[in-house]
């Protein structure tokens, strides 16, 4: 149930930022760290370091935080009323996965506003899996009146390791289920501050034009040569960095295990520009993500040799 | 008689999974208790999204107790015979042994054991642990806290609880107890995820039943079958509509619910400007909805069914709206589709849509798609004489049938490839024939798929399969085992079927290499036995040479078929058999093959100079018949042999003491097996 507490204007039901709030207060109080979006561009929230190399290792975790996503190809130069290049991603993990994390979940859409009594909402099996983090998982997609809502995964491995213990992930789409509790055709007609009137800010007035620029970018301009050089510094970055950090050359403890994985992250996004401009072919595809799932491989080895990787320093 | 209930209660089983559970679980529980000698009467599985479920009827209440008698050593046998003998039956000292003797051996210990049946209850908590450890999910995962440990339980998601009670109809049941990784099995369960609250007490199967139906869960899924069939047939014909049936949908959201209710939804009739076919596939697909038929216009209707796992305190008018707005976006999605494929057929030409595919990489060591496309042009026209086509019509229709594949319409729904392309054409105003060839080029797609009869098409469809197999036969990428990534098994399949169901003679021999020939063999051996033809009459007529026309194989297989089933046919396979068994024994012993060249001179008796001149003279009018390509002619004739080869093993000894006349008759049988090979291959034939 929404807060009855809330001004109107905060509600997750009339603001795009209420519904963040909401989300926000409701793990904060299920004992998560609220952090804030990585800095870097990424495809999918799964990709920031609090749930990749958080998920690996003993150590228990719980976690919230929006992740702005990067999807390259699926820009519509602004025209799709659901589908952007650029949106937002709430992410919790919660490790080990607890008894009860279904029901959390549940309690959580009562919080932004779905009156369970009222909708359908139904666990659809989907399996996750991301070839190039070595990551895969089994689930669900969550679905709302026949609308997928969110994406539910428990962590079976991450960057070729087995995950002792398991993560679970949540993944909700943001966009997606405001547009679902405010009751909104165009995704970019979302309330995003909740006001009214001539204080009424819209998601179009905060992104319309990025789309359009970035679609622009995506397909037509983005600078292939760059992009090119581009992975390979990241790629040989990386591979310094995670050689540069085993302490005293041996294998036992790393150093430098995040700077590596930024390097990893970077690749992947560089790969995904060039992927939208169409100029890798289909075998080549396969190769590249090879290639990032190696480094996400050997980021995983070097965090799984740090201290909030389940190795204390001597 | 006790009853056994069991029931798994987990997070949401994927649907695809949940048949297969269940027999899987009725299997392996009847069968451990079968094997620790506990009969039942009757078992039963069920399953929902949540529970997995199984009684078990008429059981026993302990295991039969069982009597074994062992026979030991002799009396006064040494200590160590005697020792292992004790060792061996389980007795303390040699006085438990009774001893018995025999008029033979004299004195013998014998040890009878007993053992007393152990209480079924006992043998469930010892076989339902090991079965949830070993089940069968086609995928499980670990989950939790204890899924750092290596022997930590999977299950497809995680399982919440367990439900076991085992006990007479009149009495009260009793929890049979047992733990599997920290879960304690009870005698509680659960409702529906959201109209129920709490946990319910269940004593056996009809009190499970009823509790859970009273908690909204219909526990058998048959009968979630039927209710949402009836249901959503019911609300069709309220409307004057009439429901478009899919077994596999109804099988998929018997999966997904637990208490069905089924609504009806609906759309804006602008959308049935979409064709039917991609109206449906995206609501079926995308939304696991049912779509609806008007039978006024035999199209479809702008409603749709849905189930929904919920009876909502609004009468599901809010459920219904958001499946109306989820629908509302796809179908728009699909319009634009739709939309922008005419316009730009309408404003890009086909060659210049065409040059597109060049940037499509068919296969790495195979080119483009273009490339594949021109090549599968100019096979349809060389073909298209032998299958009664225009060839220039079959040449267009095959550079057109593939340009679907980058239609929008088509990049999201794949299943509809080929339908597209023949809407696409008759919008485009292109002869029928080409847009019949884009549809049907692509059969048949299996064993039981439509055969395209269409000239144009078959020699489109012919030319398409006949290209793939080629190609990936030339860069060595045969099926192998179950391995056929690119289906050419069933491209092969297909080129079998056009060619016999339409008849035609197509000389294989000239499009593929002998390797892809004996693989086009195979699929034919498999089509014919399919149809009840002997595979060894198929074996005989392949291991002639030249045999590419599948006509005419499956012709003399018939013909050698009903040749076979009379008198002469019968007494001449076996005399034909006789003669290769005898040239086989005694080329091996000679280290020669005999071939031909009977010396007349020689032939003594009148039997050996009977069947030469047969030989002689039949001979020659068989392969003239097999010229003609009439092999019953060719059947006939070879009858004429039957009498004489008879006579001639009745009153002629083959192995005669004069080395030149058992020569000469060797020479004689290899003329025997030459005449019946012009025909098929005796030797290969069973019987």
């Amino acid at each position: 149930m929404i807060d009855p507490a809330l001004p109107p204007h905060m509600r997750p039901d009339n603001s795009f930022q209420g519904l963040i709030l909401a989300l926000h207060a409701f793990w904060a109080d299920k004992g998560c760290v609220v952090l804030q979006p990585y800095d870097m561009e990424v495809g999918a929230g799964t990709f920031h370091p609090a749930t990749t190399l958080r998920a690996l290792g003993p150590l228990p975790w719980k976690a919230a935080y929006v992740q702005p996503s990067r999807r390259p190809k699926d820009g519509r130069y602004g025209k799709n009323p659901n589908r952007l290049q650029h949106y937002y991603q709430y992410q919790v993990i919660l490790k080990p996965s607890p008894a009860d994390l279904q029901d959390l979940y549940l309690a959580s859409l009562s919080a932004i506003g779905i009156d369970l009594n009222l909708h359908d909402v139904r666990f659809v099996e989907d399996d996750w899996e991301s070839p190039t983090l070595g990551a895969w998982g089994l689930g669900w997609e969550c679905w709302c009146d026949g609308m997928e809502v969110s994406q539910f995964t428990y962590f079976q491995q991450v960057a070729g390791f087995e995950c002792a213990p398991v993560a679970g992930e949540l993944t909700y789409g943001l966009e997606r289920l405001a547009m679902y509790v405010q009751g909104v055709e165009n995704v970019y007609d979302l309330n995003f501050n909740g006001r009214e009137g001539d204080e009424k800010v819209t998601y179009g007035d905060v992104f319309l034009q990025a789309e359009e620029e970035y679609s622009r970018h995506n397909f037509e301009h983005a600078d292939t040569d760059m992009l090119f050089e581009q992975f390979r510094m990241a790629e040989s970055a990386a591979a310094k960095y995670l050689e540069a950090g085993w302490e005293d050359g041996s294998k036992a403890r790393h150093l430098m295990a995040q700077p590596a994985y930024d390097q990893c992250i970077k690749a992947s996004h560089v790969f995904n520009l060039l992927d939208a401009r169409g100029v890798i072919s289909v075998t080549e595809r396969q190769s590249y993500i090879l290639r990032v799932r190696e480094l996400a491989k050997a980021c995983g080895a070097a965090w799984l040799a740090t201290a909030a990787g389940g190795t204390p320093a001597p | 008689m006790p009853d056994l209930l069991l029931e798994l209660f987990c997070e949401e089983i994927p649907a695809r999974m949940q048949a297969g559970a269940a027999e899987s679980l009725r299997k392996l529980v009847t069968d451990a208790l079968v094997e620790r000698g506990l009969v039942y009467e009757g078992a039963k599985a069920f399953v929902t999204p949540r529970r997995l479920a199984l009684a078990v009827h008429g059981l026993p209440a302990q295991q039969p107790d069982t009597h074994e008698e062992r026979k030991g050593p002799r009396v006064g046998a040494p200590q160590g015979a005697i020792d292992g003998f004790l060792k061996a039956a389980g007795l303390a000292s040699i006085d438990q042994a009774s001893i018995e003797s025999d008029p033979k051996k004299g004195e013998f210990y014998v040890a009878r054991l007993h053992k007393h049946g152990r209480a079924t209850p006992e043998v469930i908590a010892e076989i339902i642990p090991q079965v949830i450890r070993a089940f069968p999910w086609p995928k499980s995962m670990r989950w939790g806290k204890g899924s750092t440990s290596p022997t930590t339980l999977r299950w497809v998601r995680p399982l919440q609880s367990i439900l076991c009670t085992f006990g007479p109809e009149t009495e009260e049941p009793e929890v049979v107890a047992f733990e599997v990784d920290g879960l304690r099995s009870g005698d509680t369960t659960r409702g529906h995820r959201f109209l129920s609250e709490g946990t319910i007490r269940v004593r056996r199967l009809e009190d499970w039943m009823a509790k859970l139906e009273a908690a909204f869960v219909v526990v058998d899924r048959e009968r979630r079958k039927d209710i949402i069939l009836n249901d959503a047939k019911d609300l069709a014909l309220a409307q004057g509509l009439e429901l478009v049936e899919d077994a596999g949908l109804l099988e998929e959201i018997a999966g997904l619910v637990e208490w069905p209710v089924v609504l009806m939804g609906a759309f804006d009739p602008a959308f049935l400007d979409v064709p039917d076919e991609v109206i449906r596939a995206t609501i079926r697909i995308n939304q696991k909805c049912f779509v609806l038929r008007d039978p006024a216009t035999g199209r479809l209707a702008s409603r749709f069914i849905l189930v929904s796992n919920l009876a909502a305190s609004d009468g599901g008018a809010a459920i219904i709206a958001g499946n109306e707005r989820v629908i509302r976006a796809r179908l728009s999605d699909a319009k634009f589709f739709w939309e922008t494929d005419q316009k730009t057929n309408a404003t890009v030409p086909l060659a210049e849509r065409l040059e597109k595919f060049g940037n499509v990489t068919f296969h790495e060591k195979l080119g483009s798609q273009l490339e594949r496309i021109r090549r599968i042009a100019a096979l349809a026209k060389a073909l298209a004489p032998m299958v009664g086509a225009d060839p220039n019509l079959a040449e267009q229709a095959a550079l057109y049938a593939k340009s679907d594949l980058r239609t929008e319409v088509v990049g999201e729904f794949p299943e509809v490839q080929g339908l597209m392309g023949r809407y696409y054409a008759r919008l485009e105003g292109l002869p029928e024939e080409i847009a019949a060839a884009a549809e049907e080029h692509y059969k048949p797609q299996g064993p039981t798929d439509r055969v395209p009869t269409a000239p144009v098409s078959v020699a489109v469809a012919l030319a398409d399969k006949l290209d793939t197999l080629v190609g990936f036969w030339a860069i060595d990428e045969k099926p192998t085992g179950s391995k056929d990534p690119y289906a050419l098994r069933r491209a092969a399949l297909g080129v079998v079927r056009i060619v016999l169901e339409n008849g035609l003679t197509v000389k294989l021999g000239d499009f593929a290499e002998p390797d892809l020939l004996s693989f086009f063999a195979d699929r034919l051996k498999v089509h014919l036995r399919e149809a009840g033809a002997r595979h060894d009459l198929v074996d005989a007529v392949f291991a002639l040479p030249g045999q590419d026309d599948l006509l005419l194989v499956v012709k003399r297989v018939e013909a050698l078929g009903r040749f076979l089933a009379t008198e002469d046919g019968k007494n001449l396979l076996a005399g034909t058999k006789r003669a290769a068994n005898i040239l086989r024994i005694e080329e091996k012993k000679d280290g020669v093959a005999y071939e031909g060249g009977v010396d007349v001179v020689l032939l003594h008796e009148p039997e050996e100079r009977a069947l030469a001149d047969s030989i002689a003279a039949l001979g020659p009018q068989i392969e003239q018949a097999l010229a003609r390509e009439d092999f019953e002619a060719a059947m006939a004739l070879l009858a004429g042999l039957r009498a004489p080869v008879d006579a001639f093993f009745e009153k002629v000894t083959v192995n005669a003491g004069d080395p030149a006349l058992r020569v000469n008759r060797l020479r004689l049988l290899a003329d025997i097996r030459a005449a019946t090979r012009s025909i098929a291959d005796f030797d290969r034939i069973e019987g």
